[in-house]
């Protein structure tokens, strides 16, 4: 399972408030959330986004608020892969559960810049910067986690078990 | 190897004589919860599940608090679906408006929460009943709905940070001031996927409802949950409010810790967090001129009857400051009767605030009390992120009531100690 894609860069704490506004939690179907994703942080991501492409950041990314809305308005997107030196506990744990890919790695989040072209091979953990022609190795998946996300995510990989 | 106060009650639920940080477990859950904005996204997931319903209609509370009373069309369409469900499901522990409170302030004060639980709730502020000696932790909306249909969650066994408090707290230093001195302390990472465990002589000194702003806080920096040892004044509040058995679990003397701090708690003084985040904190004597548009005193954080009395001591027989908004808003049903009985509301409509029924409202910018470009807010809330109370560009400062309600009256961000006489 592999990501490409062009990436989004952010810096240290970006909260789940700044990914998904809570005056648009009222609204939690997907397509809706997508449309304002980002939007207190960087006005113009949900408009200019493409499918596949990548977020990177640095520090405790989607710190703040449990809400889930937060990595299903980033999935609805089209984004294919969080990077970061760091995610929030619950930030990560809902990334999981939604079937958002997630992957933590230091070197890769202060190594690759805005708009360079990444590759993220889930299967070795491993990070390509085809903009810069650098790699890095972040954690792979472990066999479960990799079948949630094929699942679409946890309930839909309880049910198939 | 000794286990910690958290280690401990995970153990007891996941039948294993001891766990050991890193440790993967599934553990039974005492309580799940859910709010008007949560609950509906796990109901979706749950219809998903091929199960017949909840694994116990008693062990499972859905708190209607966020968007309540109903903000619009919308938000009544989300309460719809989760009292739908709570219905359909005969769940014991429904709440909405005229009954409801906010959730971390409800649930304590109902007894569904004693010393020794496992509780999940979809919302970051769960952590809060750790005040009791419970393990209690935010998750999200999947989590809920598995918790909801199976009674049980899988956890990594966290790691703590040991906080020994010493000292008595001076006359306007509260829980709310020490928890954030401590968030400045270690960042709003500081604890990431950890435990934070408050210990020491000092704790005689915190009220149970310090101790709930503390613990309340906890995943401000980060924390997977915060946690006091149970004590005389837990076990009074327990007795008064629950009628549920307790355990009671001491970390262990060779407990292991990544890191111990010592805090004398008579050294700090009322704190100010500054935009945009929790650790962004000042002293209020290093906090320069503020001047502010808005004031709100509530929240999971310090809407129970301790803030409620404080910020009235602060504003009776004076006015609030032109041109300043000041909202309270008790954050249960009972608090808020209380504080008609106490002659607080008097006090506060008489000093030109506006009282609001129990409601998260304002706290996370939903309604009642929405800030325009531009506008600062004081609030004795939680988070202070961009445009977490309005628009992007309004700003958000954190603190005590006790500052709150001074800062009301001055119209700046202000001391207690600059209009209260004694």
């Amino acid at each position: 399972m592999k990501a490409l894609g062009k990436v989004y860069k952010y810096g240290d704490n970006v909260d789940t408030d700044v990914i998904i506004p809570a005056r648009y939690l009222n609204a939690p179907d997907p397509s809706e959330l997508a449309k304002h994703c980002m939007e207190d942080i960087d006005v113009d991501f949900a408009k200019n986004v493409q499918k596949g492409d990548i977020i990177v950041a640095t520090k405790n990314f989607g710190c703040g608020s449990s809400r889930e809305h937060a990595p299903i308005s980033i999935k609805a997107c089209g984004v294919s892969c969080v990077i970061a030196e760091t995610f929030a506990r619950i930030f990560y744990r809902n990334a999981i559960n939604i079937g958002l890919p997630i992957i933590e790695c230091k070197e890769a989040a202060y190594g690759i810049d805005a708009g360079d072209e990444v590759e993220v091979d889930f299967d070795s953990g491993m990070i390509y910067n085809r903009t810069k022609g650098t790699e890095f190795k972040g954690q792979a998946f472990p066999e479960f986690m990799q079948k949630i996300i094929n699942s679409e995510g946890l309930i839909n990989y309880i049910n198939n078990k | 190897m000794g286990m910690t106060m958290t280690q401990k009650i995970l153990a007891a639920h996941c039948g294993l004589d001891s766990v050991e940080a890193g440790q993967l477990i599934e553990a039974d859950l005492d309580l799940v919860l859910g709010n008007d904005v949560t609950a509906p996204v796990a109901i979706g997931e749950m219809k998903k599940m091929k199960v017949d319903g909840v694994f116990d209609k008693d062990k499972i509370a859905i708190v209607l608090d966020h968007f309540t009373p109903n903000k619009d069309i919308k938000s009544a369409e989300l309460c719809k679906c989760a009292k739908d469900f709570s219905i359909a499901n005969d769940i014991t522990n429904f709440f909405e408006t005229g009954e409801v409170g906010i959730e971390h302030a409800l649930l304590p004060e109902k007894g569904l929460v004693v010393a020794g639980d496992v509780v999940i709730g979809a919302d970051s502020h769960t952590c809060t009943y750790g005040a009791l000696g419970a393990f209690s932790t935010g998750v999200g909306s999947t989590d809920m709905a598995a918790g909801m249909a199976t009674g049980k969650a899988w956890f990594k066994v966290p790691s703590a940070l040991k906080f020994t408090l010493t000292g008595k707290p001076g006359k306007w230093v509260s829980g709310k001031d020490v928890i954030l001195h401590i968030i400045g302390m270690i960042g709003v990472d500081g604890a990431l996927y950890k435990s934070m465990e408050f210990v020491g002589d000092g704790i005689q000194y915190l009220s149970m409802d310090d101790r709930f702003a503390m613990t309340n806080m906890a995943i401000e920096a980060g924390g997977k949950n915060g946690i006091f040892p149970v004590d005389d004044l837990t076990i009074e509040y327990m007795k008064e409010h629950s009628v549920r058995d307790f355990n009671i679990y001491e970390a262990d003397e060779d407990a292991v810790y990544d890191e111990e701090y010592v805090i004398d708690l008579s050294t700090l003084k009322p704190t100010v967090a500054f935009p945009h985040l929790p650790e962004n904190t000042k002293p209020i004597d290093e906090v320069g001129d503020i001047k502010i548009d808005q004031v709100v005193i509530g929240s999971c954080t310090n809407g129970r009857i301790e803030d409620m009395r404080i910020a009235a001591k602060v504003m009776e027989g004076k006015h609030v400051a032109k041109g300043v908004r000041v909202i309270v808003i008790p954050a249960t049903q009972k608090i808020y009767l209380q504080a008609i009985e106490e002659g607080l509301v008097q006090t506060f409509i008489k000093a030109g605030a506006a009282v609001s029924t129990p409601t998260c409202g304002p706290c996370l910018g939903g309604h009642m009390g929405i800030l325009a470009k531009g506008e600062r807010a004081i609030a004795t809330t939680n988070r202070n992120f961009v445009g977490r109370m309005g628009h992007p560009e309004s700003e958000v400062y954190l603190a005590s009531p006790a500052v709150a309600a001074a800062s009301a009256i001055t119209g700046k961000i202000s001391c207690p100690c600059e209009v209260c006489e004694d």
